[in-house]
């Protein structure tokens, strides 16, 4: 038996290599491939928007924000004043636009502190397991339940003037107890699957353990984690500025709906309101869309799922009645092997055999040869 | 030539309300370098705390585990150097390989961590390992675990098993979660390697007839004790101990089931 297996290995040797190392583009993509779904791109074009409009928002807004037009006050959209002018004569386009930078800063610096607090309490929670995982998941509860918005409406009243990193480090400190509580579970689960027990085995170091066999396989939740934690760093923070908390030097969206409201512009001047609700609700939008593409992403074995049915969805075969079809031709006798180790394929009973048997492998040299898809 | 001696290994789990759970009594067996000895007994045995041991996933309550008369040491470069002798082959291939990384990076890293080969020479070997187990290395290297079949996958876990060239081999029911037409495969794989390197096979299973096939010496666990030892041969066709016959009635067998000669089990 021998023999004849070191004469195969022999032909193998000979044959070409393709380039094997990975280049740098394709590394870059691979951490990316969370983001590469319809949802995700729409979420991110949204979200990108947004982000010009904060970079460059000095030189797209026609007006100061707080440039104030006499001639025109309270009025409604115009050539001049395209989204309508305020109680003071303010353009609503220009406060929109300044205001931006004010929501994307606060919301993203919140959420990357809080993502590092989760991470850091979350992953270690889960990692060591015992007492200490048990009293960091005390404290974690804890900061689960601390009223977010009261604790901000006081930590907001002692300063005269608070910074936008203040009120993200607010944000950030009452806002990341939920993501670390699914990491932490996250992380037990993975603690004990095989694969890092197979590291540990083979003596990889702890900080290796967790850095590279299982930090890659928390990404999806850690971004959503990240994502979740702006969403909601960017409401608190229109809801303060609203509820009048933040003051109006500190210009955002919420801050324009703080106004609108004192100068009684619901209903009648819809223009003053409307815009930055929008504005909110877009961005929101965007975060969740993102968040929906990384829970498609999240299982790797569901996204070739989905992949599988966009092919089917193409052939014709309905996705949605889905039943594990029994191969309608039958197996060639004198093969033992294909019968087992040709993968179970999904389609409809409706599909025909034309749809099922062409991706049947041909008898296989030797029986496992096959690959599952 | 090396030599892997349980010496009256006990390991007790502290189970919290219940009280502790005796998971092995003072066991002993000596694995040997180019001989299999095979692990039976039902679920919850202790064949897997042997295979925990064995690896220092776990560390036994008390007794003694000797490589070449040397207990294991507890930590540092030293019981790396332990690791490097005896490695793991775990039951469910899809669980044991991280679904994240390509199989490229799961052969490479115990090639880097024990500096088996310079490093400029990893690659070679990587593609020398998939090869040894029958892989078409092109095709594999950099694709993910979810991209290959169960006996692919389980190839991929004996090759990175064998990466840091070990004397010493557990196999955790290796062909259990496999499709019954590819277990062959890899149990003469297995087979095969074992004769190629002179490795010392420890192989845990609950099947009767690939022990007795694929081992020299049997050796069966009933809670956490060692109830009968011996030649393979010898321990299935004439079982000393009650426990060891019930098993071995336990398994499947045609001709006893069906009074006809010939006819086909229902399992098969």
């Amino acid at each position: 038996m021998t023999q004849p297996e070191t004469a195969v290995i022999a032909a193998v040797d000979t044959a070409p290599r393709p380039p094997r190392k990975q280049n740098f583009a394709t590394k870059f993509g691979q951490a990316f491939s969370m983001f590469r779904n319809g949802k995700s791109i729409a979420g991110l074009c949204i979200l990108g928007f947004f982000v010009l409009v904060a970079i460059f928002g000095d030189l797209l807004a026609p007006y100061g924000p707080l440039d104030k037009d006499f001639t025109a006050l309270r009025q409604g959209p115009s050539a001049t004043h395209w989204l309508g002018t305020t109680h003071m004569g303010e353009d609503v386009l220009s406060q929109l636009i300044y205001g931006t930078r004010g929501v994307l800063v606060v919301g993203f610096a919140a959420g990357i502190i809080a993502t590092l607090i989760a991470v850091i309490i979350g992953v270690t929670a889960g990692y060591i397991g015992g007492w200490k995982s048990e009293g960091l998941s005390a404290v974690t509860n804890v900061f689960l339940v601390i009223p977010a918005l009261p604790l901000m409406i006081i930590v907001a009243s002692q300063y005269e003037n608070p910074s936008l990193l203040l009120i993200a480090g607010v944000l950030a400190l009452t806002g990341w107890a939920w993501g670390s509580r699914v990491l932490r579970a996250q992380t037990m689960s993975l603690r004990n699957r095989d694969f890092v027990q197979a590291a540990r085995a083979n003596g990889e170091p702890l900080y290796r353990i967790i850095a590279v066999e299982m930090l890659p396989n928390l990404i999806a939740i850690i971004a959503s984690s990240f994502v979740g934690t702006v969403t909601a760093a960017v409401l608190g923070l229109t809801t303060l500025a609203f509820i009048g908390v933040i003051p109006i030097t500190n210009l955002n969206w919420g801050t324009i709906l703080f106004w609108a409201q004192q100068n009684g512009a619901f209903p009648d001047f819809w223009w003053w309101y409307v815009p930055a609700g929008l504005c909110i609700a877009l961005l929101g939008m965007a975060l969740s869309l993102i968040n929906f593409g990384i829970d498609e992403y999240v299982n790797p074995r569901l996204r070739s799922a989905g992949e599988r049915a966009r092919e089917m969805r193409k052939k014709g075969i309905k996705v949605s009645s889905s039943v594990t079809a029994v191969r309608t031709a039958p197996p060639s006798g004198s093969d033992p092997g294909s019968g087992g180790a040709s993968a179970p394929k999904h389609a409809s009973p409706a599909a025909d055999a034309d749809a099922v048997t062409p991706v049947t492998p041909p008898a296989p040299a030797s029986p496992d040869d096959t690959t599952a898809r | 030539m090396t030599t892997l001696e349980f010496k009256d290994v006990t390991k007790r789990y502290r189970i919290r309300g219940t009280g502790d759970f005796l998971a092995l009594d003072k066991v002993n067996f000596t694995l040997t370098s180019g001989k299999t000895i095979a692990l039976v007994g039902q679920s919850g045995s202790g064949k897997s705390t042997i295979a925990k041991i064995l690896t220092q996933l776990e560390r036994a309550t008390s007794g003694e585990v000797l490589l070449d008369g040397v207990a294991i040491p507890r930590r540092g470069r030293a019981l790396r150097k332990y690791r490097q002798q005896v490695r793991m082959v775990f039951q469910d291939p899809f669980a044991s390989l991280n679904p994240y990384h390509t199989i490229r990076h799961h052969i490479e890293r115990p090639l880097l961590l024990d500096k088996v080969v310079p490093k400029d020479q990893v690659e070679d070997e990587v593609f020398r390992l998939l090869e040894r187990v029958r892989l078409e290395p092109n095709d594999v290297i950099d694709r993910r675990p979810h991209e290959l079949s169960g006996g692919q996958r389980q190839r991929v876990a004996i090759a990175r098993a064998l990466a840091s060239r070990p004397s010493l081999l557990i196999a955790d029911e290796p062909v259990s979660m496999l499709d019954v037409s590819i277990r062959l495969g890899v149990l003469n794989l297995l087979a095969d390697l074992q004769r190629e390197n002179n490795l010392g096979v420890l192989y845990i299973t609950h099947d009767l007839a690939t022990a007795r096939h694929f081992s020299d010496e049997i050796m069966v666990l009933n809670h956490g004790v060692v109830v009968e030892r011996g030649n393979a041969d010898d321990v299935i066709l004439n079982p000393q101990n009650a426990y060891t016959r019930q098993l071995r009635d336990a398994s499947p067998n045609p001709d006893k089931h069906f009074a006809a000669p010939g006819t086909t089990s229902p399992r098969s």
